[in-house]
């Protein structure tokens, strides 16, 4: 028996071992967002629960299983009962969840979720029968928050490195060929298909190769890839394994962001145990193919997603990108071949290489074939991380799958700031990337922002241009001075001090910038303008000409004032506005001096949330006055 | 300071003299003082052989180096956009108006820097904010206001 297949059994023992346990299991969300949304906290109180109960409970902490709404996140298995999920747990309902379930036997109705079995439980519905998971298809988010991200062998159980395996009794050629007839394009934003470019890359005769994979993850408001890392960290390295493989590599690089602190902990923890196991290194399994990783940080800076950038910043020189060809699949990393693709994009391969290219091509539509990762965020009531067959309307996904939003929706940025903000009447576009592109936007790398109607789009827009500009490297002059100027007007526009004409140069401008950038930062910058100047244009208009912001966001054009009927005099805006500019009698109605605000909005939040407090704060429009 | 520096000196001799050390080698300077000070450049520099200002070149263009000493704490607002559409800015204000410094900046008392962040990745969650190593969701100011006092 050879060493693989033994790791294979010692797994699958311990994995059933731990599901078909009579004993309490309970399972701890310890992803990022789970942490933040206080996961911590409750582990503690789980542990002193045990304890104050006399219970004895394995506890395993595991990653993200995307429904970050419902954070923090806890399951129990015990009885032989299939493990059941209960979500937005904190301190308090922890102890009560226990004690009803390991003690009673019974699920706390308020909190529990659903179970993760087959058959009926209890008159508990199934966890993937919730309206948010129900049509999504999980390939590369398969194991997320199901598995301990920290044990090798859980995810060996679960079909891991299969994929290599199979893949390393293959030539590099045939791998190319499934890869290839699978169809998978690339999920960092451009999705271009992975195996011709592959296919460049092996062609290309050189000493040395490099494999990096990109986990820069630039887009401000998006998550996959750190999902991803922090909850199946192995599926990326797997992924890197065969594509090295695949192309002739022997070194891989994974470049992450320093922002994601957790997902680089748990890289160098799955690197180790890869090593452990043979997994890395020399003669990979037994066979010929030699490879090692390294993880470089990135330093804050999000061009150096853009490959050519990128490899700049792995060399230590300033993150710049340079003109391409030569492609970095001919000349990239000091001058060698280098194959660049981003996590999702390599998650995905070990799936194709385990299961064959026809099973993949069975999800999403013709030329689009596969699943893509969204992160669903913004004014959106099931916010989370999603996977669904491309080819799948916006409208299912906003609606059907994330609840859409609580007040009336307004549009849906796609592709962050390189993408576009897409309307109402468009929504049942199917999700490609040619019909993202049709609209004006892309496909990016899954970021989706849904707006609602307190959003305003010229504030989006201005937003997303001033990110740009502070991020432009500042080689070439439409992107640095081109962004700048839009800058400016965008920001006149918002304030209300802007000329008629501004719109007319605004799209001039873009149009310009787009055109003559010499990089896809520059080049896609002007995305967001172009889509909100196309769809939402009486809204510039209605800034320019009536200075009214329909979304009541832009400051200059908004006020606060106290409705009197409403105030309850509670006093505690007076104790918040950083300004003195509320003043009244306690338990009379009081009164707002226009002069002294300064729009912080503190008060609106305490009037808003506190029982005391009136909700007697609004912001209207200036023009109203 | 000086033991630092030192420290920093002997554990750089671990990396090999490529251009391609000297990004780790900036971010383990940081780590370690807290930000890069003129020293670090010209030892760095002087370790790779480069220019102090091509290091100095290398270390401005990236966002995560800062050029003078932390606070005791550091706070960062999130102004990712899942965070901006619902009111990342006025949270960055606030710590610049109540806590009286700017952004990228310290305090006078040396309590806090204060630091805007292009996404921290738990867009579900926002806005977000990190104070140290703690990431708080769904912040207002009421709340900020709260966090901040239990960090002296
Ligand atoms: C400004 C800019 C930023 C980018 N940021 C990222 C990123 O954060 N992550 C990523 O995977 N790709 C990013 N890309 C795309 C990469 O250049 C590259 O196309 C991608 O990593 C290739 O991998 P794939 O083929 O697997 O998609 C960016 C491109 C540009 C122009
Ligand atoms: S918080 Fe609201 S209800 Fe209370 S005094 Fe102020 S305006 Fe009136
Ligand atoms: S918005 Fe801010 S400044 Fe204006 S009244 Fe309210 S608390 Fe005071
Ligand atoms: S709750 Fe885990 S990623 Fe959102
Ligand atoms: S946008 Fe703030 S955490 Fe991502």
């Amino acid at each position: 028996m050879n060493n693989f297949t033994k790791l294979k059994k010692k797994s699958a023992a311990e994995w059933n071992a731990l599901i078909t346990r009579k004993e309490p299991v309970i399972y701890l969300g310890m992803a990022s967002c789970g942490k933040a949304a206080g996961a911590d906290k409750v582990r503690e109180a789980v542990k002193a629960t045990l304890k104050k109960y006399h219970l004895s409970a394995k506890l395993v902490e595991v990653g993200c299983i995307g429904t970050c709404y419902l954070e923090p996140i806890m399951d129990i298995s015990a009885f032989g009962n299939p493990r059941v999920s209960f979500g937005n747990v904190d301190e308090k309902s922890a102890e009560a969840i226990l004690r009803k379930y390991l003690l009673e036997k019974e699920c706390h109705k308020g909190k529990v979720l659903g179970h993760f079995g087959t058959n009926s439980f209890d008159g508990v519905p199934r966890f993937f029968d919730q309206p948010m998971l129900q049509s999504q298809v999980r390939i590369v988010t398969k194991n997320c928050g199901l598995i301990d991200p920290e044990n090798i062998h859980h995810y060996i159980a679960n079909g891991g490195y299969e994929g290599l395996s199979k893949a390393l009794q293959k030539t590099p050629d045939a791998i190319i060929d499934e890869i290839t007839d699978a169809g998978l394009r690339g999920r960092g934003g451009a999705g271009f298909p992975t195996g011709i470019k592959w296919r460049t890359c092996r062609n290309t005769v050189s000493d040395e190769k490099y494999l990096i994979c990109n986990a820069d993850e630039g887009d401000p408001g998006a998550f996959m890839n750190r999902l991803l890392i922090e909850s199946d960290p192995h599926a990326v390295l797997e992924g890197m394994l065969i594509a090295g493989y695949a192309i002739g590599a022997s070194h891989g690089i994974i470049y992450i962001r320093a922002e994601y602190p957790l997902a680089i902990i748990r890289l160098r923890h799955a690197l180790s145990q890869m090593d452990q196991y043979g997994l890395l290194g020399e003669k990979i399994l037994g066979s010929d193919f030699s490879f090692d990783i390294r993880i470089k940080e990135g330093a804050g800076a999000f061009v150096c997603g853009e490959e050519t950038s990128l490899i700049h910043s792995v060399e230590g020189k300033r993150g710049m990108p340079r003109t391409r060809p030569p492609f970095p699949a001919v000349s990239g990393l000091h001058q060698n071949p280098t194959i660049i693709n981003n996590v999702e994009t390599l998650s995905t391969v070990p799936h194709i290489l385990r299961n064959g290219s026809q099973w993949y091509r069975q999800f999403g539509v013709e030329g689009n074939f596969g699943t893509k990762t969204f992160s669903l965020v913004g004014k959106i009531r099931r916010s989370g991380l999603i996977e669904v067959p491309l080819g799948t309307s916006l409208r299912k996904i906003i609606f059907d799958i994330g609840g859409g939003p609580q007040k009336e929706f307004k549009a849906v940025q796609t592709g962050g700031p390189s993408g576009g903000c897409i309307p109402e009447e468009l929504l049942d576009t199917p999700v490609t990337y040619e019909t993202l592109a049709s609209v004006g936007s892309i496909m990016g790398s899954g970021g989706l922002i849904v707006m609602d109607r307190d959003t305003c789009v010229v504030d989006i827009a201005r937003y997303f241009l001033d990110f740009i500009q502070k991020e432009s490297c500042g080689k070439c002059t439409p992107c640095r001075v081109g962004t700048r100027h839009m800058v400016e007007i965008l920001e006149k526009i918002c304030r209300g001090d802007a000329e008629p004409e501004f719109l007319d140069k605004l799209e001039s401008l873009a149009k310009l910038v787009k055109s003559t950038s010499l990089c896809g930062l520059g080049q896609t910058a002007p995305n967001p303008v172009l889509t909100t100047l196309r769809y939402f244009r009486s809204e510039y208009v209605e800034h320019l000409n009536e200075y009214y912001c329909p979304a009541l966001v832009c400051s200059s054009l908004i006020e606060y004032s106290v409705i009197r009927e409403k105030c309850t005099g509670c006093q505690l805006c007076v104790s918040v506005c950083p300004t003195g500019a509320i003043i009244g009698p306690r338990s009379e109605p009081h009164n707002l001096d226009k002069e002294k605000c300064i729009k912080c909005r503190a008060c609106y939040d305490v009037c808003r949330y506190d029982a005391i407090a009136g909700n007697a704060i609004v912001i209207t429009s200036r023009k109203e006055e | 300071m000086k033991e630092r520096i030192t420290c920093f000196t002997e554990y750089m001799c671990t990396y090999p003299k490529e251009e391609g050390s000297l990004i780790p080698l900036l971010q383990k300077a940081q780590g370690e003082l807290g930000y890069i000070s003129p020293e670090i450049v010209e030892t760095v520099a002087d370790y790779l052989q480069l220019t102090e200002s091509q290091v100095f070149g290398v270390a401005s263009f990236y966002s995560q180096f800062r050029f003078s000493e932390p606070g005791r704490h550091s706070i960062s607002i999130c102004l990712g956009t899942a965070c901006h559409v619902v009111g990342g800015e006025i949270l960055l204000e606030t710590c610049e108006r109540d806590l009286e410094v700017k952004s990228g900046e310290c305090t006078s008392d040396m309590r806090f820097d204060l630091n805007r962040v292009a996404c921290l990745g738990c867009c579900a969650l926002a806005p977000v904010v990190k104070i140290d190593e703690d990431i708080h969701s769904k912040v207002n100011i009421i709340k900020l206001k709260e966090m901040w006092s239990n960090y002296e």
